[in-house]
Parts: structure tokens; C-alpha cells; sequence
């Protein structure tokens, strides 16, 4: 029989005892970290930096003049997979038509970013704010006048 | 009058605060070595580095509710963390801490007894207080507590053999059981050089007799999840808690007053020596504790009657070659 087909279940007695060099290797290895500088990030201290591309609460945007980019196209609302976004168009004759109201339920929002891309006017988008925090559900729906101002709350 | 009672009674608030202040911190060391160790940082949020951090553990767990299980038998599940502190602060009172000095013309040893059988009563005591887990854990009416209870007095009535053998050995050398004098008989030589296998087999047996990692069978977190002390809360839990530490403490300072020479030590005065050498040791086993996973139970028991025993008794029998030969 070759001697690589032979499986091993139990070792001789002359290699029972080795474990005192695994053993030493091991409190160098362990003693070793200790002087290391420990890799942890002191969270509310520091903070990691954000993704680019990361999606936080949303924002409506305002043009040059200081109004709402929206046109209240709706197309947010329909390609929203968790329903978050309501709106109530208002068109007026001679004016361009708006949002009556724009509510996003914070609460429901998987932040996958849909929003942003379906918008044809760039008038959503989201910020990079992931720290929230408030004491009642309805805090976390936004109306225009919140999402307009978004993170000014926690960022003060 | 004086020396009867105000002087001990001083000594005795004097080494009691000091050492529960430097048990205290050990479990704040603890915590934060072990932290240090697997490139964490351990507590940090209650004041600098976590300082304040023991102390504010002891509040939360005074102000806690104390729950009794319904089918735990109430006196012995309550009898249970007292035996455990008790028995443990009562061994710090036989450990010689540094030289004996003279303050305003009196002589003042810096240990509250000096009985001459002073190995004998800590080793007996330790395991008397060993109880304490045991009945904890059998009483409190969870089978996790109940096994944990069997497998303390598994532990106990085994490495207690090894550990006082190792001890026996000491005792041939300085030829006294009065802890003082074996501090003394290592003026010139520290005892690990002359018993260095004796050593290792304390401080294998020692650090499976304090409960702690590579031996932790009573309180095995990941089969046990905590094992005796499951059913406690709050005071009671910490009584435990500050027992293992207490224990923790009085095993580094045997080990110090064996075999690491006591208070000797050049240009320091001899508590700081002491203090030092015992922090090294209690460091050592936190080291340890950090390093090594938990060994499976049988192989805990091999170690112990296979191993550690005969080689304590073999050693016991060379150092009475030795010293019948060259003593």
C-alpha cells in the first residue's frame, strides 16, 4: 500500500505532546495585537466617510429662483416598489404646474434610489444623511417644507 | 489596648480597601487587556478609557432587581454568592504584602495573621469557598446551573491535587508552612528558580482552579451559557463576580509569595514589588485567557490525572532526593 493512501486518525505517541511551540506561537501572536493600534472605528466620534453614491434621506431641490423643481409628474411616486412618496398635483392656468403637497414616509423607504433616477427634472434626490433619529412615527413623514430642508434638524 | 485592636483594626480597612480598589480595576484591566488584545479598545465611554467603568457596573447592579427562580431552593440559592465572597476576602488576610516597618516607634507588619500554617489555610479555604459555585449552581433549579455545579466540583476535587502538591514541594524547600517565612527563605533566590516545574504546574492548576478561560468548564459560555451563576442577578451576580476576581487576586499573590520571591526586590520599597509581581501575574493569565480556546471536558480531566498530577508528584519526590542528598 502507498503511504499516501494511509489516513491518519490518530497520532503516535511522540506527537501527542506538541502542543507547547503551538501554544508559545499563539501568546506571541496574541501579544503581538496588544501593542497594535486596535482596529476599531469610536463611532459617534469618528465616523468612516460615505460612499459617493450613498443614499441617505431625501431632499426636493430648488431652482435658481428659489422654487420647487418639482413638476409633480408623479413619476416618483409610481416607480417607488415600497409606495413612500404621495403626491397632490396643482395646476393653475398660467403657472407651471407644482406640488400640493409631497409627502415621503421615511418609515417605508428602502432607499433604493429609484426616485432619483426616474425624476426627469432632477428635482429629488437623496442626501447622504443616515442619522436619524426622532420620538414619534410621524416625524418621519416629510412634507414639502422638511424635505426642502432636509438634515437641518439632526446636522445643527 | 493599641496594639490589641486600633492598630489591626487600621490594617484591616487599610489592606481591605486596597485590595478590593485593585480587584476592582482588575476586572476594568480585564475587560480592556482582553479588549487590546483582539485589536479592540474594551470600555471607553464611561470617563477616561473607561476608568469610571467598574465603579458605575457596581452601581447599575446594586439598583438591579433581585429575581429568585421559583423551584430554586430559596436559602442555599441565597447562602450561596455570601460563602463565595466571604470565604474569598477571608485569604486575604494571611498575605504577607511587603516588609514590616516601624511608624511613630511601633512595629507594623504589613499582614493582618501570620498563623504557622498559613499555605494550609488558604488552600483550604479556596476550597471551601469553592462551594459557593457549587451550591449556586445546584441550587438555583436550572439544569445549565446544575451542570455547571457538577463540573465545579469536578474541577476542584481534581486540580486541588496537583495545585497542593505543587505546593508541598515549596514547603520542602523552605521548610515552613507560615507564608512569612517563605518570603523570607527567598531572600537570595527566588523559588521558580529552584522549583520551576513546580511552577508551571501551579500555575496550570491555580488558573483552573480560579474557573478562568482554557479551564472555565462551570461557566462555559457557548454550551452552558454561564453555567452556576445563570440564575443570579443583580448584587448576587456581582458577589460572584468580585469572588472569582478576589480569587483571581489571592492565586497572583501566592504565586508572587511562592515562587516569584514575595515583596523582595531591589530599590522599591517591597508593597510596590509585591503589587507589581502580582499585576505581571494576573496580566499573564488574562494573556492567557486571550490566547487559548476552552478545552473540551474530558481532555481537562486527562490533563489533570495523566499529566499534571504525576509530574507534581514526581517533583515532589526529586526535590526530596535533592535536598536528602545536597541539602
Amino acid at each position: 500500500m502507498d503511504k499516501s493512501e494511509i489516513i491518519v486518525v490518530s497520532r503516535g505517541r511522540g506527537e501527542k505532546g506538541n502542543y507547547v511551540k503551538p501554544f508559545l506561537k499563539g501568546l506571541q501572536y496574541t501579544l503581538g495585537n496588544f501593542f497594535k493600534k486596535p482596529i476599531t472605528v469610536q463611532y459617534p466620534d469618528q465616523k468612516t466617510a460615505r460612499s459617493a453614491r450613498w443614499r441617505g434621506l431625501h431632499r426636493l431641490n430648488l431652482d435658481e429662483k428659489g422654487e420647487l423643481k418639482c413638476v409633480a409628474c408623479g413619476l416618483c411616486a409610481a416607480v417607488c416598489p415600497s409606495q413612500a412618496i404621495t403626491i397632490i398635483a396643482c395646476e393653475e392656468a398660467g403657472d407651471t404646474r407644482r406640488p400640493e403637497s409631497f409627502e415621503v414616509n421615511e418609515l417605508r423607504c428602502v432607499f433604493c434610489g429609484f426616485c432619483q433616477e426616474a425624476c426627469p427634472k432632477g428635482a429629488i434626490s437623496l442626501t447622504k444623511l443616515y442619522e436619524y433619529v426622532d420620538y414619534s412615527r410621524e416625524d418621519f413623514l416629510f412634507d414639502i417644507a422638511r424635505l426642502k430642508t432636509t438634515g437641518e434638524k439632526w446636522n445643527s | 489596648m493599641n496594639d490589641l485592636i486600633i492598630i489591626p483594626i487600621i490594617k484591616l480597612l487599610v489592606i481591605f480597601g486596597v485590595c478590593m480598589l485593585f480587584i476592582t480595576y482588575t476586572t476594568w484591566l480585564e475587560r480592556k487587556a482582553l479588549g487590546h488584545f483582539q485589536l479592540r479598545y474594551g470600555p471607553m465611554r464611561v470617563g477616561y478609557h473607561g476608568l469610571l467603568q467598574p465603579i458605575a457596573d457596581g452601581i447599575k447592579n446594586f439598583f438591579k432587581e433581585e429575581v429568585v427562580p421559583d423551584n430554586a431552593d430559596r436559602a442555599v440559592f441565597l447562602l450561596a454568592p455570601v460563602i463565595s465572597i466571604s470565604l474569598a476576602v477571608m485569604l486575604l488576610a494571611v498575605i504577607p504584602f511587603g516588609d514590616s516597618f516601624t511608624l511613630f516607634g511601633k512595629r507594623i507588619d504589613l499582614y493582618l495573621a501570620n498563623p504557622s500554617i498559613g499555605i494550609l489555610f488558604i488552600l483550604g479555604f479556596a476550597t471551601i469557598g469553592s462551594y459557593g459555585t457549587i451550591l449556586g449552581g445546584w441550587s438555583s433549579g436550572n439544569k445549565y446551573g446544575y451542570m455547571g455545579g457538577l463540573r465545579a466540583s469536578a474541577m476542584i476535587i481534581s486540580y486541588e491535587l496537583s495545585m497542593a502538591f505543587a505546593v508541598v514541594s515549596i514547603i520542602m524547600v523552605t521548610g515552613s508552612f507560615s507564608l512569612v517565612d517563605m518570603v523570607a527563605a527567598q531572600h537570595h533566590m527566588w523559588n521558580i528558580v529552584r522549583e520551576p516545574v513546580a511552577f508551571l504546574v501551579f500555575l496550570i492548576s491555580g488558573i483552573a482552579e480560579l474557573n478562568r478561560t482554557p479551564f472555565d468548564m462551570p461557566e462555559a459560555e457557548s454550551e452552558l451559557c454561564c453555567g452556576y451563576n445563570i440564575e443570579y442577578s443583580s448584587m448576587k451576580f456581582s458577589l460572584f463576580f468580585l469572588a472569582e476576581y478576589t480569587h483571581l487576586f489571592v492565586f497572583a499573590s501566592l504565586v508572587t509569595t511562592l515562587f516569584l520571591g514575595g515583596w523582595h526586590g531591589p530599590i522599591l520599597p517591597g508593597v510596590v514589588w509585591f503589587f507589581v509581581k502580582t499585576f505581571i501575574v494576573i496580566f499573564l493569565c488574562i494573556w492567557i485567557r486571550a490566547t487559548i480556546p476552552r478545552l473540551r471536558y474530558d481532555k481537562v480531566m486527562k490533563l489533570e490525572w495523566k499529566f499534571l498530577l504525576p509530574v507534581a508528584l514526581a517533583n515532589v519526590i526529586a526535590t526530596g532526593v535533592v535536598l536528602t542528598l545536597f541539602g
